[in-house]
């Protein structure tokens, strides 16, 4: 263990997700703040156990429909009645209602846009290489495995109390996250 | 009768308690990362590949030559580059409508089959935007449709419904593209973790994006799966709805009525639905799916498949009684002229696939029948696509000026490019199985971990 001061973090391995969920609660309890929990698909529970109980992801959406609403009927409003206006039959230039499906469209469209880009961006995604990649066992947090990592520069954290505090937790294994 | 297998013990269950996070992992991803091709995918794809080519060489053919090797002049000048788009539009609404739709309604069985649906979707839409811009006459001007500064200085109208439609298909193909890219991430993540090889790995380590399952990152991504699908749901309301406003804002008998966009949403949801049964029974049987695809799924599809068929029965209704007690010559003659007119073996033949035949569904043991379930989709796929030739070519080719009235019959080319696209579609989704996970298998390990919560 000469390298420690070289590591990412400490990474234990749980098979069970309510052994997981349990585990995380504790951590937070425990006062670290500098750790993340990895699961193979969502778990009940485990986005409270982390302290990250609700993401601001429908703000986002709504920024992105007003824009898109406004961009639909702006579009259409300028282009209709300033900058080509066409006189047919004397009917109105702002003729709203045959507006509305393409302003509903681009609604949608800009919403949808911005939950998928937000999400990633939110998420800092893409990126392709993370420092748990390093961690052969790390593989099977994509098929049936539950993972919580505590970090290097948590202040909390300290090599060799972290390690016993998380065997304590019930960990299968606790394996060093190398750099 | 037989209902697919006699062993199957689990049949009502969406789910077998016996399965674990590791086995539905397994038994998903090794249909794609096994070696080994199939020999059925094999010439399955050799078919779809040749007709595809087909595909392209009416498209060549009709670049060279123009709109004139098709069967339509004045007074049909729509035919069937119209009938086909409308009709893969249509079978394009299952996909969301299984995703979005029945994830707000937190119907459960949607789970093993909303990732082929929206793959379904996708080519669908494909083949069906296809239609309109071969169309065109002038095929290469089909950006003008689009609100560019030009330097001819116009803008497209926005008054008119085929602007609506630029919009709304636009619109929808992205959003379904996105729905189905999203909810594929942690799977492309499962699938770069489980392949052995260096190859698979980069490439679906790209396509991955990095995701490693950070709890995190699950909240926003189940954040945002479920607003995509709350804004997937009144979008596929509105796609068939504007499609129908092609028709319905017109003045041509047959087409001017309200009816229509409440009555093509639920013919679409039927298509759809008979598509996702049409390829969903050959699929469980070829990979061994019957674990995930139940004959409670298949059951479940018929039953919508029977309940919108009843709605489509009704617009059918109310067309012709509103073309009777509006007392309008014109719409009377339309309605008569489909029953009596050169086209009414065609009309009859889509009441007895769209109305008739359907009917079968009332009983039990016909939705769980795998045969019966699988000829009944076909039956519904010709008589959704005869509802729309109906519409379409009927009203048309005699509308209020006898002397312009004329006869419709389709050419080599408007068939050659019609198989073509069908083609084309399987095709691409004979890639799709080979290549990506064809049921969600992220969704699948929260089942397991739901039913083993249940029983302990």
């Amino acid at each position: 263990m000469s390298m420690t001061t070289e590591n990412f973090g400490l990474l234990a391995e749980f098979v069970e997700p309510d052994e997981l969920v349990e585990a995380t609660a504790r951590i937070y309890d425990t006062g670290y703040r500098d750790f993340e929990a990895y699961a193979p698909m969502p778990v009940e529970g485990l986005p409270e156990a982390v302290g990250f109980p609700r993401s601001r992801m429908p703000l986002v959406v709504l920024i992105g429909g007003v824009v898109g609403c406004l961009t639909g009927f702006g579009m259409q409003y300028y282009l209709t009645v300033i900058d080509y206006p066409l006189n047919i039959g004397g009917r109105p230039l702002n003729s709203w209602p045959s507006f509305v499906p393409v302003v509903f469209e681009l609604t949608v469209l800009f919403a949808a846009l911005s939950a998928v880009l937000g999400m990633l961006a939110m998420n800092g995604l893409p990126r392709p290489h993370h420092p748990l990649f390093g961690v052969p066992q790390f593989d099977r947090v994509t098929q049936d495995r539950f993972f919580v990592c505590i970090r290097r520069t948590d202040p909390l954290f300290h090599e060799q109390t972290t390690r016993e505090f998380l065997q304590r937790l019930g960990a299968k294994e606790v394996i060093d996250v190398p750099l | 009768m037989t209902t697919g297998t006699k062993d199957d013990t689990n049949s009502d269950s969406l789910l077998s308690r016996e399965h674990s996070f590791a086995s539905v992992t397994d038994k998903i991803a090794s249909i794609v990362l096994a070696r080994r091709l199939k020999r059925g995918w094999i010439v399955g794809l050799l078919i779809s590949f040749a007709l595809t080519m087909l595909l392209f060489l009416s498209v060549a053919w009709l670049f060279a030559k123009g709109v004139g090797i098709w069967g339509i002049a004045i007074p049909v000048a729509w035919g069937f580059a119209i009938v086909n788009f409308v009709w893969w539009v249509g079978i394009g609404h299952a996909g969301t409508l299984i995703s979005a739709i029945l994830l707000l309604l937190k119907q459960e069985w949607r789970t093993s089959i909303n990732r082929f649906a929206e793959a379904m979707t996708l080519f669908a839409v494909a083949c069906a935007a296809l239609f309109p811009l071969l169309h065109l006459g002038r095929p290469q001007f089909f950006y003008w449709m689009a609100p560019y500064p030009s330097t001819m200085g116009v803008w497209p109208q926005f008054r008119s419904p085929l602007i609506w439609d630029f919009f709304a298909v636009g619109t929808y193909a992205t959003a379904s593209l996105l729905f189905w890219y999203v909810g594929l991430i942690p799977d492309l993540a499962t699938l770069r973790d489980r392949s052995k090889r260096r190859f698979p790995q980069v490439a679906y380590g790209i396509l991955a994006m990095g995701w490693r399952g950070s709890a995190r990152h699950w909240r926003r991504y189940q954040d945002a799966y479920l607003l995509l699908a709350a804004l997937a749901t009144p979008l596929v309301v509105s796609v068939h709805s504007v499609v129908s406003f092609d028709f319905a804002t017109g003045i041509v008998p047959g087409w001017h009525s309200t009816v229509f966009p409440p009555y093509f949403v639920a013919g679409a949801i039927y298509s759809g639905f008979a598509m996702v049964l049409t390829i969903a029974i050959p699929l469980r049987a070829a990979y061994g799916l019957r674990d995930f695809i139940t004959d409670r799924h298949l059951d479940n599809m018929a039953k919508v498949m029977l309940a919108s068929g009843l709605i489509v029965a009704y617009g059918y209704l109310t067309e012709t009684f509103t073309a009777w007690y509006s007392g309008h010559e014109s719409e009377w003659f339309s309605v008569v002229n489909r029953a009596t007119g050169p086209y009414a073996f065609l009309f009859w033949l889509l009441i007895a696939c769209n109305i008739v035949i359907p009917q079968l569904l009332w009983f039990a043991n016909v939705r769980r029948n795998v045969y019966a379930l699988f000829a009944l989709s076909l039956v519904i796929n010709l008589g959704m696509w005869l509802e729309r030739f109906i519409i379409v070519v009927v009203s048309l080719h005699k509308d209020f000026l006898p002397s312009s009235w004329d006869i419709y019959v389709p050419t080599f080319w408007d068939w050659s490019t019609f198989i073509g696209t069908i083609g084309l579609f399987t095709a691409l989704m004979f890639l799709f199985i080979r290549l990506l996970p064809v049921i969600s298998i992220f969704e699948m390990r929260e089942m397991v971990e739901e039913s083993h919560g249940e029983s302990s």
